[in-house]
């Protein structure tokens, strides 16, 4: 498929911090693209480029197959965003300011129209309210209602389940999903719930300290090869000797949780019959093979894993 | 001898000026008296430093003997204050006073005997008044006034239809002014930066010009104008 | 542009704020408008004290033109401060609510985006300057009629025929809109720099305001400042209020307010154009 985002050598400085370092990627059409980054990784300076919030340094971005240097208008036109968190218009009504997003984005939308936008992301029934009145999470809700209200082709999205419940949530991770493979919608998300851009995402891309660790799909990245194993039984040292006799041993070590192994995700059953077999007692066997564990790895939060591993 | 002759032939000289002046007034006081009232229109412009006026158009009542209005319609009419107006009739006085021959003089090109009126009446504000009458119309032509708490003041006076009624087409009254001055910073004005070259001549005086259009002679003037 | 400059009216005017000046206007007018009917006459004794002695002065002196001239001489000196309560908060307050990021990414120019906002401030401020206009002058001229104006300068007071009053007052209120609007351009451009509307308003009325007591002071150090002080300029309104009227002096000055507010609007563009955008 196409690509939607084409983004090339981006940099941006402020003072002596070198925010964004020659950051490269490209998001297919039609994909979910998750992007992922420690505080501070240097995320929302790239989405605020991508959205001409500021002027890159260095570097080109192409949307839609457009330069958006020289197309902006006509590229933020098929644009959506949420940036950060989504600041709306406290003395007005949640319809006004749908109402007003949707004028800014060059469409007039009948009464009946917005209400389905509002109703959408479930606000129509608040749609008279002033969004002072609104939780953090309603207007989590409203923010993307005015995203998605005049129909763009790319959606961005900087933590958009923010404040949410674990029912918002889910119902923002269906919608995403919804835009994605119903309607063929690119959207560009970025979000500290590791679990929820795993489930959601085609593709991601992991910035740290401004620049690229990794791209690609998740399923090629989330390696299978690769998975973590935490292992507690009733006799962790006679397990560990076990272990150690035989191939299981070459990644086995020992930590304060269990002991910890590292296989493939298709072993993991033959571990169990063996340790069974051997007359160990396994009280649990978990497979630690997850975003947040890969994420964490590449990331400098490798503490995390010696904590977690030593 | 000599003496005695040139004194008793200046004193015939002067007691015949005398009369010829005081028959001259008489003539100019006949031709006013014809006036019991009159309702005027006219034009009133106010010259003062420190007054600028637009000329205006006004209405002057006057009444037998000395009732006198200047009143401008739906508007603000600007006078100088203290027994001082624009009214010819005034010029004369009411009670008993001296008169000295001044000689001639050519007002607008108008030849004028110079009278001088010194009241007798001590009470009286008038000082001295200087008379330039016109002979020929029987009119006063300019007046020059010396009053006790006014300072001096004069008015010259043209004539043209009502000169039969000793009335004026164009009075121009000069007066004395006083010193204006507030603080900028009170009103708040516009710096255009110029320094003002200060005349202090102009300063001092200013004058009332009003020009008649036309007269309502007796007529009948109605008391509360004069309220 | 209209559509976005709608929107931005739709949003001023749906802020509380922006309806505080309208109160503090009306209030004003009001209060002066009952003290003169109340005690005008002693006030007319007081400023006509100087030339009173020498002259007498027959006819309505306390008329509507008059208390409307004086309600302008009040409020033009405070209606800058007002101004400046809208104006400051036309970018920094959005910024300030978050709100501004989500307008930068709209299809919309920023030079296009910043116009609006500021065609928006100075309409607010023509609204300001036609309630002040329909409230002081009807108002005035209901109360108290009408009749020759009477205008007090510091060397000489100037009597102007009713009949050619009201034509001043309209020229007056070109020039004053003119001036206010340049005190907005000021809040204008301090708002592009800031990411809280308090900063700007008391920037943008602490230069008023230092500014208009540069311009009071008779002091020949200052007076030198004088031609170069945009509130020096403002205070020519009144030149209409001459006679004859200075045309070329107050053309000039109103050419200046111009210059001030072009210059200002442009900086205010120009920097926003080049921002960063990180509230």
């Amino acid at each position: 498929m196409a690509s939607i985002i084409e983004v090339k050598g981006l940099s941006k400085t402020f003072k002596d911090i070198k925010a964004v370092d020659g950051l490269s990627f490209s998001v297919s059409g039609g994909e979910v693209y998750g992007f992922l980054g420690q505080n501070g990784a240097g995320k929302s300076t790239t989405i605020r480029m991508l959205l001409t919030l500021i002027q890159p340094a260095a570097g080109s971005i192409s949307i839609l197959g457009k330069e958006l240097a020289h197309h902006r208008k006509e590229v933020l036109s098929n644009v959506g965003a949420i940036i950060e968190k989504p600041d709306l218009y406290k003395y007005l009504t949640a319809l006004e300011n749908l109402s007003m997003f949707a004028r800014l984005s060059g469409i007039h939308l009948t009464k009946k129209e917005l209400l389905q936008g509002l109703d959408r992301v479930g606000l129509a029934e608040r749609a008279e309210s002033k969004v002072k009145t609104f939780s953090q999470g309603m207007k989590q809700r409203l923010g993307i209602a005015c995203a998605l209200v005049h129909n763009p082709q790319l959606i961005i999205l900087d933590e958009p389940s923010n404040g949410l419940d674990p029912q918002g949530i889910a119902d923002v991770r269906n919608l995403i999903l919804s835009l994605s493979k119903n309607e063929g919608k690119t959207i560009f998300v970025s979000s500290h719930l590791l679990s929820e851009i795993e489930v959601m995402a085609d593709s991601m891309l992991i910035i740290d300290r401004g620049k690229k660790v990794a791209e690609g799909k998740v399923s090629d990245l989330l390696n299978p090869a690769d998975t973590l194993v935490l292992l507690e039984t009733d006799n962790d040292e006679r397990t560990i000797n076990f272990l150690a006799a035989t191939e299981w041993g070459k990644t086995v070590q020992q930590n304060g949780r269990g002991i910890v192994l590292k296989m493939h995700r298709r072993e993991i059953p033959s571990l169990n019959e063996d340790l069974v077999r051997q007359g160990i007692r396994v009280y649990s066997l978990r497979a630690k093979h997850s975003l947040e564990d890969y994420f964490l790895t590449l990331t400098t939060a490798n503490q995390h894993v010696d904590a977690y591993t030593a | 001898m000599k003496m005695f002759f040139s004194f008793l032939l200046a004193f015939f000289f002067t007691t015949s000026f005398a009369q010829t002046e005081e028959a001259l007034l008489q003539k100019v006081k006949a031709k006013l008296e014809k006036v019991n009232d009159y309702e005027a229109t006219g034009k009133l412009k106010l010259d003062v430093s420190f007054i600028n006026a637009q000329e205006s158009d006004v209405t002057v009542y006057f009444k037998k003997p000395n009732k006198f209005k200047v009143k401008k319609a739906g508007g603000i009419s600007i006078l100088p204050k203290g027994g001082v107006s624009v009214n010819t009739a005034s010029l004369l006085p009411a009670g008993g006073y001296q008169t000295v021959p001044g000689g001639k003089a050519v007002v607008d090109g108008i030849t004028t005997t110079i009278v001088k009126l010194i009241p007798t009446d001590e009470s009286s504000d008038v000082v001295l008044s200087t008379l330039y009458v016109d002979e020929k119309d029987a009119v006063i032509r300019k007046a020059v006034v010396t009053t006790k708490e006014s300072g001096t003041y004069d008015v010259q006076m043209s004539y043209g239809k009502y000169t039969a009624w000793g009335l004026a087409d164009k009075v121009v009254f000069s007066f004395n002014t006083k010193d204006y001055k507030l603080p900028k910073g009170i009103t708040f004005e516009y710096d255009k930066g110029e320094k003002k070259v200060e005349d202090k001549n102009k300063n001092k005086r200013g004058t009332v010009t009003i020009t008649y259009a036309g007269y309502r002679i007796n007529k009948g003037v109605s008391e509360k104008v004069f309220e | 542009m209209w559509t976005l400059t709608r929107l931005e009216l739709f949003k001023i005017f749906k802020k509380p704020r922006t309806y505080i000046a309208f109160a503090a206007i009306g209030l004003i007018i009001a209060l002066i408008q009952l003290a003169m009917k109340a005690d005008g006459e002693s006030y007319m004794e007081f400023m006509l004290q100087n030339i009173n002695a020498a002259f007498d002065i027959e006819g309505k002196k306390l008329n509507g033109y008059f208390v409307f001239y004086l309600i302008l001489h009040t409020l033009l000196v405070h209606i800058p401060l007002l101004i400046c309560l809208v104006a400051g908060d036309v970018v920094a307050g959005e910024a300030n609510m978050g709100t501004l990021r989500l307008l930068v990414t709209k299809p919309v120019s920023r030079t296009q985006l910043m116009l609006s906002k500021f065609f928006a401030s100075g309409i607010y401020t023509l609204g300001l300057l036609t309630f002040m206009a329909v409230m002081g002058l009807l108002g005035s001229v209901a109360l108290f009629g009408v009749s020759d104006l009477m205008v007090q300068k510091s060397d000489q007071f100037i009597l102007l025929n009713s009949n050619d009053v009201l034509w001043r007052y309209v020229a007056a209120y070109g020039f004053a809109a003119l001036s206010m609007i340049t005190v907005a351009s000021i809040a204008f451009l301090f708002s592009v720099f800031a990411d809280n509307s308090i900063g700007p308003i008391v920037g943008a009325m602490s230069v008023v305001i230092v500014m208009t007591i540069l311009t009071t002071m008779d002091i020949p150090i200052f007076n030198v400042l004088k031609p170069y002080l945009f509130t020096n300029h403002m205070l020519n309104w009144k030149g209409f209020f001459d006679n004859p009227v200075d045309y070329r002096e107050v053309l000039k000055s109103a050419l200046i307010l111009l210059l001030h507010i072009v210059l200002f609007v442009s900086l205010a563009v120009w920097f926003f154009r080049k921002k960063d955008i990180l509230s």
